[in-house]
């Protein structure tokens, strides 16, 4: 029931969008829409959390073996919360951007909302491409229409990427249906027993669509364009949450179907993400656009969750969990920052600003914190996600490069504080100049949103343990799967 | 029945309530309100800390658990304070020189905004808040949070007149720095958690869990907690963030320098002294670089001209000191000098900072001089202070620098030589700074001269009261050759050092040796003060150093050094890989792929360019659709 209502509410708000002409209302509807759509969100976290809530299944195409099924885990349950806080939250920073035939932009955004929902809630192999395939068209159309000058071949690029990975992945998926009589059931996935040679193969279709996705060096490089060139509402969801559909393709359709190649090319991905880590915060130290900067960044952070996943350790997946979630909440607040000064000055060129601390000093304070978040500074949500998940990589028993990769995917701490405070002392410390000089401070509907933000990165800062109790059953059943060893051949 | 201490969690609320307060209130409120705010906080902690250490010295010691921080698997890390005898001790010199560093910013940061004013005292009260929680912290995971908890707080603090792009660069040379030694820091603790399965103090000190360990695995994690003590307590590598850290107001220097932040490193390794114990290898490695560190920085400290400068390094040196102690295992000689340089070095800071408010914002010694007749308390007080870091007779810094010197000549006659040698350099520039500041006459502006006045109460009040414990503070640790069991700080931290005692056999140096070195050096210490103050009070050190004294006003050129070696190499990769990698290889790859797919379709003519996603999307749609019909109409 939560489970439906989490796709069906914004499906149908968002078609419903379509038809309200005059911007405004579409935005007041979009807004309530999102709001309703964390309400299910909620009810599915506290009073309705049982099992025969959490999921729905339909029968659907069976002759072809798929069923329309939908369920919450622990996993699904915070992706899909921290999708249903995205939203509204989007909607609340950028309440005064006016887009030019807006109400189909509210639209668009809805329907990807349904879309990364079904892709975090479907338990059934065809249902889970669908929603894959409908959570991009309309970041497409969004990125296409409303973004920056290079919008057309930017946006042409980052579609033809991510669909020619979800290309091979649909391919890849087939072929474990065969092998799995005919069943895309999630379950029946989990029970096929393939071989190691069909493993390898079948491991690097997914691996790829799953990286391009994310995305893990050298699968980025339609990313800083495309963040760059989306609108920043846009930008937000894209980094925010879809990137987190990448993370949750491994955790739920790749290592627990793949378990023997996952063991024997993990270590191969590990060094993709851990070159990328490096890689990406090197780059990102030579950046002066501000939202170029945090997607390099946002490159180095995703590497380290992809490194931990195939670390397979308890307390590196229950990090990647926390994590995805944090990352998703932190990125948005940096991004509401990045929107409000390029809507002031019309600029995000950090070369060209400078000192708004002193005439913006609410916005300056909840840029540090979320910047610090953002590099993991201890009594902050950034912190207790990469402790787990260094921990989980050093003390990992599946690979022998453990030590390796925590030294050097550490660096990228040390880089990401030297970006990061490079940022904040370019743009807001310093002295004014011409353009910043008139710098305003936040309105109330930003405020309200980094107070929230802010919140979220303080409580579970201190206390995490509700976010890590609700995702331990599920990294059990990861781990479970993934185990090689208990594996009958 | 609950252990009075469980209310230890007191002393880190009332300064986390302080910054709370003044930081969301910084714009309602009145500066006395602000500063009686800031300092009150401090005071209650300092009230709390007070008990706490009577409760402890009765014999009361606790470890107060109030929730689980976090708890994954196997892993348990709860949120938890230790309260015994080391983190009492540090309890009292955190909160109590921290309150008279707030009482003394009140009256010096005066003149800014009351905004700023409140911006100020909140930072003030996070940082000391984070010390606490590093010092009180049961396990590895709380203090590290203190650990970079500090770290922020000085990055804040160093860069809090954030206008100056000099000042902003410091403040982050601070934390990336640090950041280098967290990282070690980290690793150490997840190896720990990887071979004993936990980090709480008094787990991992067991006899059970120390059996865990082998001799390489209680190297590795030995040798990277001091890692990350080298980068917080600023030793070589690490240091050369600690100078630059003046940046901030002066009353921030003399809380990082003096009761937080830099004594982190000290605390880390006293209280895992077991480990260390059982890792001699590294501890001569620390000895050795302990030593280095404090003769590197006393031939730097010779000459510099800026009185902040010259303080910065001396701390640096007596920073190796403690180092040194610790590598020689004379665990309570390092907590000893830990506070007795809180003292003498908080009072030298404060000092400074008096100066400095006299002069007008003037911090070059060369532009000084005669001080001693406009500033009368200030003067003494100060001197006070050198006569205590150079350790003559009688003040504190004789008793502790004495038996980090005798621990030294128990290791090794060359540790302690060249101990010696630098405490003798320490006496030179200490007396030079004096000299040359307060002697002589006054070499400043005819209009500078006229605005030569003492400081306010709030500032002269905590420089007296520093400078009666930089006196009386060593009589706690009255050397056995002297009188026989007056080392009541020994007696008091037996307890934490006592699985040390047993691992470590004791050298033995007879009383007539002790004598002996004491004496000689003494007299050695006193000529170079003589010497230094009569030649610096004539003829101030005036000229454009040359030859190695340039080297030495350079600092070695070891920040150009690592320029060259470290951060511009990093630049130029980012930018090769920014400009020619990443746009000319990878995405020229990925671009030339997409390129020949579109030129095969143009071929087959059924995409034309720039349609392709309508195509995609038609295609994508109308599988949509027959889902969609198959779903409702099946039946």
């Amino acid at each position: 029931m939560i489970a439906l209502l989490l796709i069906l509410v914004p499906l149908l708000s968002g078609i419903a969008t379509f038809f309200i002409k005059k911007e405004q209302a579409a935005r007041s509807w979009a807004m309530l829409a999102a709001v309703v759509t964390l309400a299910v969100s909620l009810l599915g976290l506290t009073v309705l959390n049982k099992a025969n809530y959490l999921s729905f299944h339909a029968t659907w195409l069976p002759e072809l073996g798929s069923s329309f099924s939908v369920g919450l885990d622990g996993m699904g349950q915070l992706l899909c919360l921290l999708t249903s806080l995205a939203f509204p939250l989007v909607f609340l920073a950028t309440w005064r951007r006016s887009y030019p035939n807006g109400h189909s932009f509210f639209g668009w955004m809805l329907l990807a909302q349904a879309g990364l929902m079904g892709v975090f809630l479907a338990t059934d192999a065809l249902l889970f491409y669908f929603f894959w395939e409908l959570a991009l068209v309309p970041m497409y159309f969004i990125c296409s229409r409303w973004g920056g000058e290079r919008r057309i071949p930017v946006t042409f690029k980052f579609f033809v990427y991510t669909f020619a990975g979800s290309v091979i992945m649909l391919v890849g998926l087939l072929y474990v249906y065969f092998s799995a009589g005919n069943s895309f059931a999630m379950h029946d996935f989990y029970a096929v027993r393939l071989t190691s040679k069909e493993q390898t193969f079948l491991f690097w279709m997914f691996f790829v669509a799953f990286a391009i996705k994310m995305p893990i060096f050298p699968f980025h490089t339609w990313q800083p364009d495309t963040y760059e060139q989306s609108p920043t509402a846009a930008t937000m969801i894209l980094s925010g949450v879809m990137v987190k559909m990448g993370l949750l393709g491994l955790l739920r359709w790749l290592l627990p179907v793949l378990p023997i190649s996952s063991y024997a090319w993990g270590d191969v991905a590990s060094g993709m993400a851990v070159t990328g880590i490096i890689y990406a915060s090197l780059i990102a130290m030579r950046q002066d656009d501000m939202k170029r900067l945090i997607a390099y960044s946002s490159i180095a952070h995703i590497g380290l969750m992809c490194i931990t996943i195939f670390s397979e350790h308890k307390t590196g997946l229950q990090g990647v969990m926390i994590q995805m979630f944090n990352h998703g909440i932190n990125i948005i607040g940096l991004w509401i920052i990045v929107e409000i000064i390029e809507r002031q000055f019309g600029t995000r060129k950090m070369s060209q600003l400078g000192g708004i601390a002193q005439k913006a000093p609410v916005m300056a304070i909840f840029f540090v914190i979320i910047a610090f978040a953002n590099i993991a500074l201890p009594l902050t949500n950034g912190f207790i996600g990469e402790f787990l998940m260094f921990n989980g990589i050093l003390n990992s028993t599946v690979t022998k490069y453990g030590v390796l990769l925590t030294v050097l995917a550490g660096t990228g701490i040390i880089l990401g504080a030297v970006y990061t405070l490079g940022m904040i002392r370019k743009t807001f410390y310093g002295e004014v100049n011409e353009l910043t000089a008139n710098a305003r401070d936040l309105k109330w509907n930003e405020s309200l949103a980094l107070t929230i933000i802010v919140a979220i990165i303080i409580v579970l800062g201190i206390y995490p343990q509700p976010v890590l109790n609700l995702t331990n059953e599920i990294t059990d059943t990861i781990l479970k799967n993934a185990d090689v060893l208990s594996i009958k051949k | 029945m609950k252990n009075a201490l469980q209310l230890a969690y007191l002393i880190p609320l009332f300064p986390l309530l302080g910054f709370l307060l003044n930081g969301l209130g910084r714009k309602y409120f009145s500066k006395s309100l602000i500063g009686t705010i800031g300092s009150g906080a401090i005071l209650a902690s300092f009230a709390v800390s007070l008990w706490v250490f009577f409760q402890v010295k009765s014999g009361n010691t606790h470890v107060a658990h109030y929730f689980n921080f976090i708890s994954v698997g196997d892993l348990k890390i709860p949120f938890a304070f230790q309260i015994d005898q080391l983190s009492s001790l540090f309890l009292l010199i955190i909160t109590g020189i921290g309150f008279l560093i707030h009482l003394y910013s009140t009256a010096y940061m005066h003149d800014e905004k009351p905004e700023h004013f409140g911006r100020y005292f909140a930072y003030l009260n996070l940082f000391v808040f984070s010390m606490l929680l590093l010092v009180m912290g049961a396990n590895f995971v709380i203090m590290f949070i203190g650990w970079e908890g500090v770290g922020l707080c000085s990055y804040l603090l160093i860069g809090f007149w954030f206008r100056k792009e000099e000042y902003n660069k410091a403040a982050s040379k601070a934390f990336i720095m640090n950041r280098i030694g967290d990282l070690a820091f980290l690793i150490a603790l997840f190896w720990l958690i990887n071979k004993t399965g936990t980090v709480t103090f008094l787990e991992v000190f067991s006899a059970e869990s120390l059996s865990k360990l082998s001799d390489r695995d209680i190297t590795v994690i030995t040798a990277l907690l001091f890692v990350g003590a080298t980068g917080k307590s600023a030793q070589i590598p690490l240091y050369t963030w600690l100078p630059d850290a003046m940046a901030g107001p002066t009353p921030v220097s003399a809380l990082i320098h003096a009761a937080t932040m830099v004594t982190a490193g000290i605390y880390m390794i006293a209280r895992s002294n077991v480990l260390y114990s059982m890792a001699p290898a590294v501890m001569t490695v620390i000895a050795i670089v302990g030593l280095a560190t404090a003769l590197l920085a006393a031939t730097i400290a010779l000459k510099q001209n800026d009185i902040k400068k010259v303080l910065a390094y001396s701390t640096v040196s007596q920073l190796g000191y403690m180092f040194l102690a610790l590598g020689t295992g004379s665990y309570v000689a390092a907590v000893f000098h830990v506070m007795t340089h809180a003292f003498f070095k908080a009072l030298m800071f404060l000092g400074s900072g008096s100066v400095i408010h006299a002069m007008g914002g003037e911090q070059d010694i060369r532009k000084m001089g005669g001080l001693s007749k406009y500033m009368k308390i200030t003067n003494i007080t100060f001197l006070v202070g050198c006569l205590a870091i150079a350790g003559i007779p009688g003040l504190s810094g004789f008793f502790s620098k004495d038996e980090i010197l005798a621990g030294a000549f128990a290791t090794s006659p060359v540790f302690y030589a060249i101990g010696l040698f630098t405490a003798l350099l320490t006496a030179f520039y200490m007396f030079r700074l004096y000299a040359t500041t307060f002697r002589g006459s006054f070499r400043g502006t005819h209009e500078q001269e006229h605005h030569l006045h003492e400081s306010p109460a709030a500032m002269t009040i905590p420089l007296i009261v520093l400078a009666v414990l930089s006196i009386v503070g060593g009589y706690v640790g009255v050397p056995e050759f002297i009188a026989a069991g007056a080392h009541s700080l020994k007696d008091f931290l037996y307890p934490v050092f006592e699985p040390s005692y047993k691992i470590l056999q004791e050298h033995h140096v007879s009383h007539e040796t002790e004598w002996g070195l004491t004496i000689g050096s003494t007299i050695a210490i006193l000529a170079v003060v003589i010497y230094a103050w009569t030649r610096f009070s004539k003829k101030p050190d005036l000229a454009e150093p040359q030859g190695l004294g340039k080297v030495l006003a350079n600092k070695w050129y070891v920040d150009e050094i690592y320029d060259a070696v470290i951060v511009k190499p990093l630049n130029k990769l980012g930018a090769l890989l920014n400009n020619i990698v990443e746009t000319k290889v990878i995405d020229g790859i990925v671009n030339g792929v997409g390129r020949l797919v579109n030129y095969g379709g143009r071929q087959l003519r059924w995409v034309q360019s720039g349609q392709v996603g309508l195509y995609v999307l038609l295609m994508v749609l109308s599988m949509i659709v027959i889902f969609v019909l198959q779903f409702f109409f099946r039946k």
